[in-house]
């Protein structure tokens, strides 16, 4: 962490004293008067970016487990899919995937009439399900591979100790192999979660209502093009922190 | 490998400087969407359309040397009055709160603002009618506007694009559209449309609506305001704008 | 499987995606796609070896302005830096331009496309050749000044050339994801693959047919640069000791 006394030298007290000027400037010449207006928009939109941010992660590192595992040790008729499955994640524009899913599957919907009357159908008509699947998947792929590194990483020497003791296949997994492959990506992974935060503004472009797209929303009402978008730059940098911070936590906890 | 990235950047930044020598073309910006009858993408990559040719035939008239440049949609003003294009002729309606951004020229067509739905819902276009219902509308659009002011009630969801509302609209995951009635007839015509049928013009409200499409040009750009106009009345007195419209349509959209 | 492909609506695939029919149209997107992740890869190498410098041997002002600049590059996302660049980057030159009594410059797609990967880029390669550059062993880089080489020789014959084999890695990873984020620019109405692939989907509703098309494309772009890359970091390990297999 940066300390107090750090900040205070000569260069970096003019840096902040220039930074601030430019805060100045920029509250008094730009124009801000939407901000009421918009304010709780933005915080659902807020909401919406933070919400789907921690559910994709989730749900992505759930299956990005054994996705790892099946690479580093699985047989190939596991191992083949898997790296597949990676490679295809990490190969293609997540745009282009989360098109697929939310305009290809829809142009399906009109051949199967039943669809509507089914009990899937108020998620399927909603955007939200395809940005969590679409961003899970994506998050997935990608830690599926850190996952397989990790796998492999962890002392031959520690399982075959466990495995002498007689300790069962799983019991091994949970709490030798899987809790050492975690803390040694944590470090990558707080890297990767800010990566998916990245990737959330996508979501606005198949209607869901994000922080992003609230943005979108102010620009299209006021005709006002800097400033949402500097402020959303903004609120995108403060929730990057607080994962960082989050997982720096994490490590040393 | 980096040699040829390097070579590339270089060759980058010299059309960056290259580029001031011509800027006595004019860069007239569509959006960069299928949005038939007016403009939409032919398999070879062409942009072809009613608004495409009038785009032709009135730079013709006006004798300006005009090039199409298709941006984002809910970026166009924005490229307007950041010189990355010179004007806007993509069916964008003359509205007063445009007016305080950019200038338009005369109006060139006129198309009132119509529900979509599919034909076995009962839905008429008032907001009594659609409340409770998702509706689908195009961002920055002057149906974006109205909906947000008189459909308080119900569901809106924001498409970059028009084309998306319509298959979405078509996917069942929508209500009802409000869009342009032109577009709108090409659509229900089309197979995907087929669903769909149109429920009526929403009640007219000048203030949002506009009045026609007319081309937008940046705030103090009389020249180029003054030369479209030129432009839009010759091929209107000379039978030009009629013979396009007959190509596409059955009857005036003037 | 006639059954799958039909329900896909796959079933005039072939016709649509001949060269007079869409296919021309995407392999152009993918033309323009390619240009400005090689243009953006190469701007981004440039910013981060004068980064990678600073960041190493830059005054104090140098090494905390480049800290801020690479630390909000990497947290705000691309699409939103894509924004702000691209309406702020024309604005800018154009000021400018007027400012010095010129005309209006005009910005092509593809040149405002290489300005706005290439300065995300740079921000990731500067971390990329800084962490080669300190890889270095510094007795190699003490030894070329105690011969009295000037630094731009020591850089040119010492420094770069030693610290390819650390960096190829992190820059392959660099060009893949130059490759996919040029997919981006379809949100400002370029016309690289996504977007192409986009319009050719929605003119004929063949959603399926294109998207996996273009999914295609890209991945062979990425499979491609894959071996590229692994031959390129074969050269830049030449000489040294083989990784695999060495007793340790």
């Amino acid at each position: 962490m940066i300390s107090l006394k750090d900040l205070m030298q000569p260069h970096r007290i003019v840096m902040m004293l220039v930074f601030a000027g430019i805060v100045i400037w920029c509250a008094i010449a730009l124009r801000w008067d939407w901000i009421p207006k918009y304010a709780p928009l933005a915080l659902e939109g807020l909401w919406a970016t933070v919400w789907i941010l921690a559910v994709s992660t989730f749900f992505g590192f759930m299956l990005a487990v054994p996705l790892g595992l099946a690479q580093a040790v699985g047989p190939w008729y596991l191992s083949i899919p898997a790296r597949t499955f990676c490679t295809i994640i990490r190969g293609t524009p997540l745009l282009l995937q989360i098109w697929l899913l939310y305009y290809g599957l829809g142009s399906l919907f009109p051949q199967f009439p039943w669809i509507r009357s089914s009990e899937l159908w108020p998620y399927l008509r909603q955007a939200w399900p395809y940005a969590v699947l679409a961003l899970t998947l994506s998050y997935a792929g990608y830690e599926g591979e850190v996952m397989r590194g990790a796998f492999s990483g962890v002392a031959k020497g520690q399982l075959e100790a466990a495995k002498s003791f007689g300790m069962p296949r799983f019991t091994m997994f949970r709490r030798i192999w899987l809790p050492q492959a975690v803390r040694n990506v944590l470090p990558t992974l707080g890297g990767e979660t800010i990566l998916q935060l990245k990737a959330t503004p996508l979501v606005a472009t198949i209607t869901v209502m994000e922080i992003y797209a609230v943005s979108s929303r102010v620009r299209a009402d006021t005709f006002i093009v800097y400033e949402p978008l500097l402020l959303l730059a903004l609120v995108y940098m403060a929730i990057a922190g607080v994962i960082a911070l989050a997982f720096r936590r994490l490590e040393k906890g | 490998m980096k040699l040829k990235a390097l070579l590339a950047a270089a060759t980058a930044a010299a059309a960056l400087s290259a580029g001031a020598a011509a800027a006595e073309q004019v860069k007239i910006g569509i959006a960069a969407e299928p949005y038939p009858p007016f403009a939409s993408l032919d398999s070879s990559g062409n942009w072809v359309g009613w608004e495409v040719e009038v785009i032709g035939a009135v730079c013709g008239a006006a004798e300006l040397d005009c090039v199409i440049t298709p941006v984002a949609w809910d970026g166009i003003i924005p490229s307007l009055t950041g010189q990355q294009i010179d004007a806007i002729m993509a069916s964008m309606s003359i509205t007063e709160e445009r007016m305080k951004t950019i200038d338009f020229s005369d109006p060139y067509y006129n198309t009132p603002a119509v529900i979509v739905a599919d034909k076995s819902m009962d839905i008429a276009p008032t907001p009594e009618s659609l409340a409770g219902k998702i509706v689908g509308i195009q961002a920055s659009t002057i149906h974006q506007a109205y909906a947000q002011e008189y459909f308080k009630d119900a569901e809106l969801k924001v498409y970059q694009t028009q084309d998306e509302a319509n298959q979405d609209l078509f996917a069942g995951r929508i209500d009802a559209t409000q869009a342009d009635s032109i577009a709108m007839a090409d659509f229900v015509g089309s197979d995907t449309g087929s669903c769909c049928e149109i429920k009526g013009a929403v009640a007219d409200d000048p203030a949002i609506l506009g009045r026609g499409v007319g081309a937008g040009v940046r705030k103090g750009d009389d020249a180029l305001r003054e030369a479209l106009n030129k432009g839009i009345a010759a091929i209107l007195a000379d039978g030009t704008h009629e013979k396009i419209t007959a190509k596409y349509f059955t009857t005036s959209i003037y | 499987m006639t059954g799958l492909f039909e329900l896909l609506g796959l079933g005039a695939s072939a016709e649509l995606l001949s060269l007079s029919g869409w296919g021309g149209n995407l392999l152009r997107g993918l033309a323009n796609s390619l240009q400005i992740a090689f243009g953006a890869f190469g701007l981004g190498l440039v910013i981060g070896l004068f980064g990678a410098y600073g960041k190493l041997y830059g005054g104090k002002v140098t090494r905390d302005l480049l800290a801020i600049y690479t630390t909000v590059i990497r947290a705000v996302p691309e699409l939103v830096l894509i924004l702000i660049l691209y309406y702020v980057g024309s604005d800018i030159i154009n000021k400018i331009s007027e400012a010095m009594g010129g005309g209006r410059v005009e910005i092509n797609g593809v040149a405002a496309g290489i300005w706005v990967l290439g300065v995300v880029q740079g921000a990731y390669a500067t971390e990329v050749l800084r962490g080669a550059i300190k890889a270095v062993p510094v007795g190699q880089i003490e030894a070329a000044k105690s011969y009295g080489m000037p630094a731009f020789m020591i850089m040119r014959r010492v420094t770069i050339p030693a610290m390819m084999s650390f960096a190829v890695p992190g820059l392959a990873n660099l060009w893949l994801i130059a490759t996919k984020d040029t997919a981006l620019l379809a949100v400002v109405g370029f016309n690289e693959l996504t977007l192409e692939t986009r319009q050719a989907a929605s003119s004929t509703r063949a959603y399926f047919t294109f998207f996996l098309a273009a999914g295609f494309l890209y991945l062979m772009v990425t499979l491609c640069s894959g071996a590229v890359f692994a031959r390129v970091e074969k050269w830049a390990r030449r000489g040294q000791p083989s990784l695999k297999g060495g007793a340790r």
